[in-house]
């Protein structure tokens, strides 16, 4: 399990165009998001484009998990993938058994991105929900 | 939490046996291998219950393939030994009510805390087969099967809970494919395990045939109880999933078979046989199957799942008719539980 510090993943760079790490001066918001019996709750989040997202996901099964947010092309080829984990980039994270990740994200651009889980079984089985994001 | 109940003199009079066999078709349950895929790894459950004391015949069968492979089967209380099984119970159990069914069928087929650690009550090893008893929550259940290098299906939190908080007994089995192989075991041999469990609260679990399946796939399995007298059962196999399939006086012929079986000297001199055939949804099965022989018909909703532990249980207050309540057992089409598998985090991203 990751120490609170290593958790602390403030300004990640993304990869999407559409999501930048946090930093600027616009107003931050926090989002809590908790993995329990394989569901997302909740699985409907709604932040502002622009302004800096606290997120903290707790895992609160004795499995692990992930957090994959994205478009499709994203999930298609996570659903597809071989990555052994998650981290490196703030749209992108393993959730470890019992344990918690915190990161912050940007979303620059409006709309709907989904989010997943792309272990095996786990997307299918109902572990995913959405962020939608309104203008600033 | 669950009440205690005393198992009275007169209760020793019961018995109840049950077996659970998978059809070929659904022998695979719950067991998930490195890249995702179910492995197929078929366990046969026989439970008799007799004198406060419940006995549990599975069978672990090598589907082939390599590597590990595991299952957990939940328990009704903690088992005084885990042993070698008899070579020929569960056969003849199918074999009394299914005459078509060749034999390749009949092979194949207190609350913890939350977060407490598991408590490890025995562990032995029966021929490729490593067993565990535990007794733990569901997050530490789970914890400790990950520990041990299997991956848990996306249902297993919800599943490990729902019996844990009425039994926080399981056994867990990690059979070794590779070492069955060097073994010298052949796909379809299987390894009986006899689990001797004094309790006075026994059920079937069901439930936990879904385990690892996805919400449309069937479970299918045949349940069979031996009681002293014809017996009630919640649910009522009626329909909707749950089918009796056979209710009568069990053959003098089958009740000298199985007691001529190693460890079944216990089987009385005349029962009851029935055989409850479970052909449902995955995401429709969440129940067990509770059993009342004692007469009274009043089989327990809080053994069959249906209430939360804690919610009075009326039809169970009374001692008397509790002490007289037979067997669980069961058998897992594909497993007795589930699980598992050594992890190889595969996963997303390329």
């Amino acid at each position: 399990m990751r120490s609170g510090g290593q958790r602390l993943l403030v300004g990640l760079l993304l990869a999407s165009p559409v999501v930048s790490g946090c930093a600027g001066a616009a107003a931050s918001s926090n989002v809590e998001i908790v993995a329990r019996y394989s569901r997302f709750e909740p699985s409907s989040v709604t932040v502002k484009a622009g302004r800096p997202v606290h997120f903290v996901l707790r895992n609160e099964d004795p499995i692990d998990h992930e957090w994959i947010v994205g478009d499709e092309s994203v999930h298609a080829e996570h659903r597809a993938g071989t990555e052994t984990a998650h981290g490196d980039r703030g749209t992108e994270q393993s959730i470890p058994a019992l344990g918690d990740g915190r990161f912050t994200l940007t979303f620059d651009v409006p709309g709907r991105y989904a989010f997943a889980c792309h272990l095996p079984g786990h997307e299918a089985y109902g572990m995913v929900g959405t962020i939608i994001v309104t203008e600033g | 939490m669950r009440r205690m109940r005393r198992f009275q003199a007169a209760a020793a009079a019961t018995l109840i046996g049950l077996i659970l066999s998978a059809s070929p078709a659904l022998a695979c349950g719950g067991l998930i291998g490195p890249n995702g895929a179910v492995n197929l790894l078929r366990t046969t459950t026989f439970a008799g219950y007799h004198a406060g004391v419940e006995h549990y015949v599975t069978s672990f069968e090598f589907a082939g393939g390599g590597g590990a492979f595991g299952s957990i089967t939940p328990l009704p209380g903690i088992p005084s030994s885990v042993e070698r099984g008899g070579d020929w119970t569960l056969q003849r159990l199918i074999r009394e009510t299914d005459l078509e069914s060749d034999l390749l069928l009949a092979r194949a087929a207190a609350p913890a805390e939350a977060g407490a650690d598991v408590e490890i009550l025995l562990e032995t090893t029966i021929d490729a087969l490593d067993i565990t008893v535990l007794k733990g929550g569901g997050d530490a259940v789970g914890t400790w099967a990950a520990a041990q290098g299997f991956r848990l299906p996306p249902d297993a939190p919800e599943v490990l809970d729902f019996y844990a908080s009425r039994s926080p007994i399981f056994l867990a089995a990690a059979f070794d494919a590779d070492a069955a192989a060097e073994r010298g075991q052949a796909i379809g041999d299987g390894t009986p395990v006899h689990v001797t469990i004094p309790t006075p609260d026994p059920w079937v679990p069901l439930r936990i045939l879904g385990l690892g399946k996805s919400g449309a796939e069937r479970v299918e399995a045949d349940v069979y109880l031996l009681t002293d007298r014809q017996p009630a059962m919640l649910p009522q196999p009626a329909g909707d999933g749950l089918f009796l399939d056979h209710s009568a006086a069990a053959t003098r012929s089958l009740l000298d078979d199985l007691r001529s079986d190693a460890g079944m000297e216990w089987i009385p001199a005349s029962a009851w046989l029935s055989k409850v055939r479970i052909d449902t949804a995955a995401s429709d099965l969440r129940y067990d199957l509770a059993i009342d022989a004692s007469g009274q018909s009043t089989p327990s909703r809080l053994a069959a799942g249906l209430d939360l532990p804690g919610i009075a249980d009326t039809a169970t207050d009374d001692p008397s008719f509790r002490a007289l309540l037979l067997v669980a057992l069961m058998l897992i089409a594909g497993g007795v539980g589930l699980v598992a598998m050594p992890v190889t985090t595969s996963r997303a991203r390329g």
